[in-house]
């Protein structure tokens, strides 16, 4: 089980290698729209790239309700 | 029981010449924005494309297809009389009987070929290339042409923001025919019904002249699932049809997928671990989304680019609505 830091930065590596934001950005608070300027289609190579990572499963209906990195990283936590 | 008789056909099949036919009209992102509230940079930022074609009214789905079918049968240098099979694959023919093959057929000066349309969408030269190489192997025709040609322009409802900057019109051909050593590996292909909505025209004609307010039963797209199927899952269809013909990815010269949004271009080259020695077709910017004519157009426009030449390996795969899917390693004509 990964803690939420440990995902957090593994999100963060994702985000970096998917629309090259540096990882540093992103942090918990940030979203991914406003802040990070990743848009729905970054967004699902995001998602898909996170379920390898992580082992998880997230939907297509989930994925309008991550707004922010927080709400990203929270969902794969209760997830694992 | 009597005994039948069987027909034999050659060892293997390849492509022998690809044509394409591409619209007058050039429609820039500026002109699609005057109906639709959005921008160039984001149009090009979301799909690569910064011009299309559309179709004018002379510019019709029999017309493209012969044009294209004509340019292909040259570069092969097959006359018409040989071919013994027209497979026309389109979606936009809007005559639904009889089919449009025919007509090409016939406009072409073939000897009474074959002729049929294939309903496979955005995947439908692949299963005609397919259906092709199957034929000769097994002599029910010596050449088979497969066309892909849409006038989706048609079919596009062109105040929609998520779809109307997308689809294009156009027309590609390519000369399957006999040869000594494979040219054309096995089709990976298959279907996913259940996601028959993610990319439909809207209701059926029917439903559409029963209801009160008379309107044209355009296609509509599901943008982010779409994207993550063709992105993804495509991905996986593309490494299962190089691993059936033997070829690695480092083996490759050059990788066509259908042009349906840059965007799913580079995420399945990255998907399949593209390596940058190999060509990759980027046709949709100048041509839009041209559904079933978008693999050999592209094809069509690399090789007169000089970016691929005939002997080279490339990798095919086109996939769309039904959902379809269909791809092969072709060696290129």
């Amino acid at each position: 089980m990964a803690t939420t830091e440990e995902i957090r930065t593994g999100l963060a590596e994702i985000v970096n290698e998917v629309a090259g934001i540096p990882a540093d950005d992103v942090q918990l608070d940030k979203s991914f729209t406003n802040d990070l300027d990743v848009d729905s289609l970054s967004m699902v190579e995001v998602v898909v790239a996170a379920e390898e990572t992580f082992g998880v499963k997230i939907p297509d209906d989930e994925v309008k309700n991550l707004q922010t990195v927080g709400d990203a990283v929270a969902f794969i936590e209760r997830s694992q | 029981m009597t005994p039948i008789r069987d027909s034999t056909g050659a060892p293997h099949a390849r492509l022998l010449g690809v044509g394409g036919y591409r619209p007058s009209r050039v429609i820039s992102n500026d002109d699609i924005c005057q109906l639709i509230d959005s921008t160039d940079e984001w149009i090009q930022t979301r799909s690569g494309i910064v011009n299309r074609r559309w179709a004018d009214d002379h510019e019709t789905v029999q017309m493209m297809g012969v044009a294209a079918a004509r340019a292909a049968l040259e570069h092969s240098n097959i006359a018409p009389e040989e071919v013994g099979c027209v497979i026309v694959a389109t979606v936009s023919h809007l005559l639904q009987t009889p089919a449009v093959a025919p007509l090409i057929a016939e406009e072409l000066g073939t000897n009474k070929a074959a002729a049929f349309d294939i309903s496979a969408a955005c995947a439908g030269f692949c299963h005609g290339v397919a259906l092709g190489a199957d034929m000769v192997r097994a002599g029910s025709a010596k050449y088979v042409i497969a066309i892909g040609v849409e006038r989706l322009s048609d079919l596009t409802d062109r105040t929609d923001r998520s779809t109307a900057f997308i689809f294009a019109d156009g027309a590609g051909a390519g000369i399957v025919g006999p040869s000594d050593v494979p040219g054309i590996g096995p089709v990976v292909w298959g279907s996913d019904g259940a996601q028959f909505d993610l990319i439909r025209q809207k209701e059926t004609w029917g439903d559409a002249f029963a209801a009160e307010d008379l309107t044209w039963p355009h296609l509509r797209m599901e943008g982010n699932p779409v994207f993550r199927w063709a992105s993804f899952e495509m991905a996986k269809i593309g490494a299962q049809a190089l691993e059936a013909a033997g070829v690695t990815v480092d083996e490759l010269d050059a990788f066509i997928p259908h042009q349906a949004n840059m965007r799913i271009t580079d995420a399945m080259a990255r998907a399949l671990k593209i390596p940058a020695h190999v060509v990759i077709a980027r046709d949709i910017a100048q041509q839009g989304n041209t559904s079933a004519a978008s693999v050999p157009l592209a094809m069509e426009r690399m090789i007169a680019d000089g970016e691929i030449s005939s002997g080279d390996t490339a990798l095919l795969i086109a996939f769309g609505a039904g959902l379809t899917y269909a791809a092969q390693v072709v060696t290129v004509p």
